[in-house]
């Protein structure tokens, strides 16, 4: 009995100890942390597919009554808009019969068209200190991390880890996030950090193609993680004068994404890395 | 249960056996399932700190009234979970839970019996220091300072949530969590 009493007394500090142990491994061992969290979205990921289909259902109501109250101020507002965009597409279509021209004459090759797949949003993947979504994936996808997510409006964000039958799409907006761009008026490059917040802020542009307000924001072909001419957004300056920007893509209810594999390999993905280290211990 | 108390009680049978069993595992089931219902895509503000709240404040109740059926093990069980599904650095969500547990079996004795308001308070405290140890561990981990908000929205959720947990988790203590109901 006294040993038994004993041992109970010592589980508490053992499992304490194991959970220090856990946090050296999940650092020296980010392979196998990755591993694990995929294991369990994978096994979940399904469950949650299930269930985001009613839910959205749910979601789809409660904004469809908090539209019914503002319906007359935007109807009004998309009227003004529907005839403020078909002046620019009258616009749109002449400079595109131009390029076509243009194009023709110039002998240019085309970039080839990049395959997408699309997938449905299943989850959030941030926890507290963290922006990413998860994805549901049919079993034999063809996905690869880094690839590119888009939503309808925008970029949203590279797959960063691949389980089975999910993959992690971390968003823009994440404090880990770096996406290169183009300030599409001066042409400038910049870098596009993430914050957490909503909106994430330009960093390290060259001296003399300062962002202005309102200037579109597309990505850059730099570093080759990611093709030229992506939408990404708008320029803000925040109250305390930093320029940020104001994301396209509707980050806070994402439902479907599509994927793209452009074929970048610019920047070498987590897991390859680790893997390359491991072999080379060998 | 208890050979120790005496009296009459009905014969063992494998029925009962189980029922027992049920009835011991219900909160670590419970605590587990709430956790996996907070990580479903509903899409509310601030869910992840949803999350952390709801586990730390299962994992105190049960430490606090039935240690028994929240033993180490099964914190260190929840805490892998969360900390898996939340995608954070493995072994943070642990250690605050099983930082909880250490103080509500050290205290216990003590809280108890002041009654409800005292048990709250020192949850308030801890929650708000545990957030704090959370942050800090995050930081250290991920080698970057993570911003401060979201420590301090997860303490006061918490603290919201603990009293609207624990009036139905106390029905659960009584009734379908007793294992002397078997």
């Amino acid at each position: 009995m006294p040993l038994r009493q004993a041992l109970s007394k010592l589980t508490l500090p053992i499992f304490m100890v194991a959970s220090f142990g856990l946090m050296l491994l999940g650092k020296a061992d980010a392979l196998l942390a990755e591993r694990a969290r995929m294991a369990v979205a994978d096994a979940l990921s399904p469950l949650y597919a299930a269930l985001a289909e009613p839910l959205s259902v749910v979601h789809r109501g409660i904004e469809g009554a908090r539209h019914l109250a503002t319906l007359h101020e935007e109807n009004a507002r998309l009227r003004e808009e529907n005839d403020r965009l078909r002046r620019w597409q009258a616009v749109a279509l002449a400079l595109d019969a131009e390029n076509t021209t243009l194009k023709a004459q110039l002998r240019w090759i085309p970039d080839p068209a990049p395959s997408f797949l699309t997938a449905r949003v299943v989850a959030d993947a941030g926890g507290v200190y963290a922006r990413a979504v998860l994805l549901s994936l049919g079993p034999n996808h063809s996905v690869a991390r880094g690839q590119i997510a888009l939503d309808d409006r925008g970029l949203v964000g590279r797959v960063t880890e691949l389980g089975a039958r999910s993959a992690r799409v971390l968003l823009l907006t994440d404090m880990n996030s770096r996406v290169p761009v183009t300030l599409e008026n001066s042409r400038g490059r910049a870098i596009l950090a993430g914050t957490n917040g909503p909106r994430p802020r330009l960093m390290y542009w060259a001296e003399g193609t300062q962002p202005a307000e309102g200037e579109r924001v597309v990505t850059s072909a730099e570093a080759n993680t990611f093709p030229p001419g992506l939408p990404v957004g708008v320029v803000r300056y925040s109250t305390s004068n930093v320029p940020e920007v104001v994301p396209f893509a509707r980050l806070d209810r994402l439902e479907v994404v599509r994927l793209f594999d452009y074929g970048l390999k610019g920047v070498i993905p987590p897991e390859a890395s680790v893997a390359r280290q491991s072999e080379r211990r060998r | 249960m208890d050979d120790r108390t005496p009296g009459i009680r009905p014969r063992q049978t494998i029925g009962r056996l189980l029922d027992a069993l049920a009835r011991r595992f219900f909160p670590l089931a419970m605590t587990v399932a709430l956790v996996l219902i907070t990580a479903a895509p509903f899409r509310l503000p601030g869910q992840a700190e949803l999350q952390n709240a709801a586990a730390l404040a299962c994992v105190w109740f049960w430490s606090v009234f039935r240690p028994l059926s929240m033993p180490p093990p099964a914190v260190f069980l929840v805490g892998l979970l969360a900390d898996l599904l939340d995608f954070a650095p493995p072994g943070v969500g642990v250690v605050t839970l099983l930082v909880a547990h250490a103080v509500a079996l050290r205290w216990r004795r003590a809280i108890t019996r002041q009654g409800f308001l005292m048990i709250w308070l020192a949850f308030v405290t801890m929650a708000t220091a545990l957030a704090a140890v959370q942050w800090l561990l995050t930081s250290l981990l991920t080698l970057r300072l993570v911003p401060l908000g979201p420590a301090l929205f997860q303490a006061m959720l918490a603290a919201g949530l603990y009293p609207l947990l624990a009036v139905l988790l106390a029905r659960a203590h009584r009734t379908i969590a007793e294992p002397a109901n078997a």
